[in-house]
C-alpha cells in the first residue's frame, strides 16, 4: 500500500534516476565526486518540490512581509523602495573623509557610513603611543568632538541616515554625532542612522573590545535605554554576523552565532526593565555576502524566519515591527583576491546581488582595491555604479523574493534554519553567549572553519580564479589611494591646540562626574554626553572606563 | 639523529584584531612540523622581540591588517636587533600594496605575503631560509 502522505515527486526523481540520469552518467560522468558550498555543506544534484500542501506552505512559508517573513519584510519588496546604497568610507583626517561623503551623495549614494580608524575603535586620541602608525589608516581619525563637527560639516543629518562601525567607544561617538546636530538645531528624534555597537562578536570575531563583557554590555544597554527615551529612529545597534563570517565561520555559524547574540541583549534589555516591543523594532542586524549565491540568499530568509519566531514565541512580542529582522549586508571582504583585483568587481557584483535577492534593507559593495589598500575614488565608484546596475539594469528589484519557491533555495533554507537552532541549543547548554564565549566556543568553531577552507583551497578542492587557478604574474595596475602625508600632524596639533584652549575645569568636572556614574549604576549616556560637549577627548572618557571597569585580556585560541 | 624542530613566534603587531589569517597560518606551520607559539593580538614591538627572545625561536611571523604596517615593522626589526635576535627570520602576511615591498624588504623583512597566499608557500619559504641560516 503506498502513503497517501508520501511526496510523489520522490517517487519519480527514483525512476528518473534510473533512467534519464543513469544514461547521461554513463556517457558524461561528472566533473567532481562531490559538490559543497563555500560552507562545505554537501550540495545534491537536484531538489524537488517538498511543501505541496497550502496550510503547510502559509505556516512555513508564507507570503512577504507575513509572519514568519521568508519572503521579505515589506509586501512590496523592492518595488516600494530600493535598498539603501550606503558604502562604508573613511580615512585619514575627518577633512579628507568629509570631502569622500560629499563625493559619494554627488554620485548617487543614499545614506552614509562611517568607517574609523584603529586608535578610534580602540578609545585612543590619535597621539597615543598604542596607536602608533594606525592614524586614518582602516578608517577616519575620531579623537573629539571637534573632529565630528569638521566630519559631519555641511552633511544634512535631518535628510540622511548614518551608520557609524563602532562598537566598544559606540556610546561616547554616538554622543558626538548627537552633539553635533544638538548644535544645529536638529531635533534628536528627527536623527535616523545606526550605531554597530553589538560587543559580543567583537569577542566572537572581531577582537576589538576593551572591557570585560559585563561592563561592556551595561554601556550596550545604557544606548538602548536612551535610545528609547530620546532617539526612536534611531537603529541602537547592528547585530552582527559579518565579522563572523569574515573571521572564517561558515554561513550557518554566521546566522546562528549572530542571532544568539540577538537574543543576549533582548534578554539584558529586558532585565534592564524594557518593554521589548519599545526597543525591538530598532534592532538592526548586519550580514555578510560571501561567494556562494543560494546559500547566502537562504541565509537571509532563514534568518528573518528565525528571528521572528524567537521575537514571537520566546520573547512574547506583540508588536509585528519587533518580530522584522532588517538586515544591511556587505559583500565579503575576504574573498577579494590580490592577485588579478580586477576580478573582485565580478566577485562583488555576484555576491551584491545575492545581498539583493535575499532582501536586503541597505548593502555595501567593496571596492576591487581592497586587498591591497584603502579604495581608490575610482574603486569606489564601480562599486557603487555596481548597485545601481542591479538596481535598474538587472530587473531583479521588479518582483518581491524572486528565487521563493525555487527548490534548492526552499531547502537551503530549512537547512540554515534547522542548523541555527541546534547552536541556539549547543549554546544554551553552556548557560548563553558569555560563558560560550570564555569557553573559547565560538572561536574554536570559527577557527576550525576557516582552517578547513584553507585547506581546501590549498588542496585545490577549492578553486579561487587569479590565486588558485588561472593565475599570472603580470603587475598589478590599479590605482592606489594615497593620503595626505601632512594629515598625522595635522591632527596631532589639532588635538593639541584642543587640550590647551578648553575650558579644563569643566573637563575635570564632567570627568568625575562620569567616573561616579560609571561606578555607579546610573544610565552613562547623560555623562557622555556632557562630557563630550565639554570637548573631552575620545581618550579621556574611555580612559575613565578603562579604570573602573578593567581591560579584557582573551585566551588566545589557534 | 633527530633534528631540532623550528620554532616560531607567531604575533598580531598593532591594533588590528583581525585574526582569521595569523591562525589559519600558525596551525598551518605546526601541521607541517613546526613549534609555534601564538602572542594572542595587540602586541608592541618591545612585547614582540621579549617574547622571540624568551622563547628563542628561529623565525617571526608577523600578522598585520590595518595599515600600520610602514610605521611597526621596521621598529620591530629594531627591537629584535636590540635583543640580540637580528639573527631570526621575519616573516609578514598581511594588506601590504606592492609600493611597500621594496622598502621593507630593506629594512630587514625577509618574507612578504599578502591575501591569497597559500600557506605551503609560507612553510616552503621558512624551510629553505631557517635551513640556510
Amino acid at each position: 500500500m503506498t502513503d497517501p502522505n508520501a511526496n510523489p515527486y520522490l517517487q519519480s526523481k527514483k525512476e528518473w534516476e534510473e533512467t534519464t540520469l543513469k544514461a547521461s552518467l554513463d556517457r558524461i560522468p561528472e566533473r567532481q565526486a562531490d559538490f559543497i558550498t563555500t560552507s562545505s555543506t554537501p550540495v545534491e544534484r537536484l531538489y524537488i518540490p517538498k511543501i505541496r500542501d497550502h496550510d503547510e506552505y502559509m505556516a512555513r512559508i508564507n507570503l512577504p512581509g507575513q509572519y514568519p517573513y521568508t519572503r521579505g519584510v515589506h509586501a512590496t519588496g523592492y518595488r516600494g523602495k530600493l535598498w539603501t546604497m550606503r558604502m562604508f568610507a573613511g580615512f585619514g583626517a575627518a577633512e579628507e573623509t568629509n570631502q569622500r561623503f560629499k563625493y559619494l551623495l554627488e554620485q548617487g549614494q543614499t545614506g552614509l557610513s562611517i568607517a574609523f580608524d584603529m586608535a578610534t575603535l580602540y578609545g585612543y586620541d590619535t597621539d597615543a603611543p598604542e596607536a602608533l602608525g594606525e592614524f586614518g589608516k582602516c578608517g577616519v581619525a575620531v579623537s573629539s568632538l571637534k573632529d565630528m563637527e569638521i566630519l559631519l560639516d555641511g552633511l544634512p543629518l535631518d535628510q540622511v541616515t548614518t551608520s557609524m562601525t563602532i562598537n566598544s567607544p559606540a556610546a561616547i561617538i554616538w554622543a558626538m554625532y548627537i552633539a553635533v546636530a544638538d548644535q544645529r538645531g536638529i531635533p534628536r528624534h528627527r536623527l535616523g542612522g545606526t550605531i554597530q555597537n553589538d560587543i559580543l562578536k567583537e569577542y566572537i570575531a572581531q577582537k576589538e573590545y576593551i572591557f570585560p563583557p559585563e561592563p561592556s554590555m551595561r554601556l550596550v544597554i545604557d544606548t538602548f535605554e536612551f535610545g528609547v527615551k530620546e532617539m526612536p529612529r534611531w537603529n541602537v545597534i547592528s547585530i552582527s554576523g559579518y565579522h563572523i563570517r569574515e573571521a572564517g565561520s561558515t554561513a550557518a555559524q554566521e546566522l546562528a552565532f549572530t542571532l544568539a547574540d540577538g537574543i543576549e541583549y533582548v534578554k539584558w534589555a529586558i532585565e534592564r526593565g524594557l518593554e521589548v516591543d519599545d526597543f525591538a523594532p530598532r534592532l538592526s542586524f548586519f550580514f555578510n555576502a560571501h561567494n556562494d549565491f543560494f546559500e547566502e540568499i537562504a541565509k537571509y530568509r532563514a534568518a528573518r524566519r528565525v528571528w521572528a519566531k524567537v521575537m514571537r514565541e520566546k520573547f512574547g512580542a506583540k508588536n509585528p515591527r519587533s518580530w522584522l529582522l532588517r538586515f544591511h549586508t556587505q559583500t565579503a571582504g575576504v574573498s577579494l583576491s590580490a592577485q588579478q583585483p580586477e576580478n573582485n568587481i565580478a566577485r562583488v557584483a555576484i555576491q551584491a546581488l545575492a545581498g539583493v535577492m535575499g532582501g536586503a534593507q541597505s548593502l555595501h559593495t567593496n571596492s576591487m582595491d581592497e586587498a591591497l589598500a584603502l579604495p581608490s575614488e575610482l574603486a569606489a565608484r564601480i562599486a557603487l555604479r555596481t548597485q545601481q546596475i542591479i538596481a535598474h539594469e538587472s530587473g531583479v528589484a521588479n518582483t518581491v523574493d524572486p528565487l521563493g519557491g525555487s527548490y534548492f533555495v526552499e531547502e537551503l533554507t530549512d537547512q540554515l534554519e534547522a542548523k541555527a537552532w541546534t547552536y541556539f541549543d549547543q549554546i544554551e547548554a553552556f548557560g548563553g553567549v558569555l560563558p560560550a564565549i570564555e569557553a573559547g566556543f565560538f572561536q574554536q568553531e570559527i577557527a576550525d572553519a576557516a582552517y578547513r577552507y584553507q585547506r581546501e583551497i590549498d588542496t585545490n578542492q577549492r578553486i579561487i580564479v587569479g590565486v588558485n587557478d588561472f593565475a599570472n604574474d603580470e603587475p598589478i595596475q590599479i590605482p592606489i589611494l594615497d593620503m595626505d602625508p601632512q594629515g598625522y600632524d595635522r591632527q596631532c596639533a589639532r588635538l593639541e591646540e584642543l587640550r590647551s584652549t578648553r575650558d579644563n575645569a569643566a573637563v575635570t568636572r564632567c570627568l568625575a562626574g562620569l567616573r561616579r556614574a560609571a561606578q555607579g549604576t546610573d544610565n552613562l549616556m547623560p555623562y557622555i554626553l556632557e562630557s563630550v560637549k565639554a570637548y573631552a577627548t575620545l581618550q579621556e572618557i574611555m580612559d575613565v572606563f578603562r579604570e573602573v571597569f578593567g581591560e579584557y585580556q582573551e585566551m588566545a585560541i589557534i | 639523529m633527530t633534528q631540532r624542530k623550528i620554532r616560531v613566534l607567531v604575533a598580531k603587531p598593532g591594533l588590528d584584531g583581525h585574526d582569521r589569517g595569523v591562525k589559519v597560518v600558525a596551525r598551518a606551520l605546526r601541521d607541517a612540523g613546526m613549534e609555534v607559539i601564538y602572542t594572542g593580538l595587540r602586541q608592541s614591538p618591545d612585547m614582540i622581540a621579549e617574547s622571540a627572545l624568551q622563547e628563542d625561536v628561529d623565525v617571526v611571523g608577523l600578522s598585520i591588517l590595518s595599515g600600520a604596517h610602514m610605521a611597526l615593522l621596521p621598529l620591530i626589526v629594531e627591537k629584535l636587533r636590540d635583543v640580540d635576535m637580528g639573527h631570526v627570520l621575519i616573516v609578514v602576511g598581511g594588506i601590504i600594496p606592492d609600493s611597500d615591498v621594496e622598502p621593507l624588504h630593506e629594512a630587514g623583512i625577509h618574507g612578504i605575503f599578502t591575501p591569497g597566499a597559500p600557506t605551503q608557500a609560507i612553510i616552503d619559504f621558512i624551510n629553505e631560509n631557517v635551513s640556510e641560516q
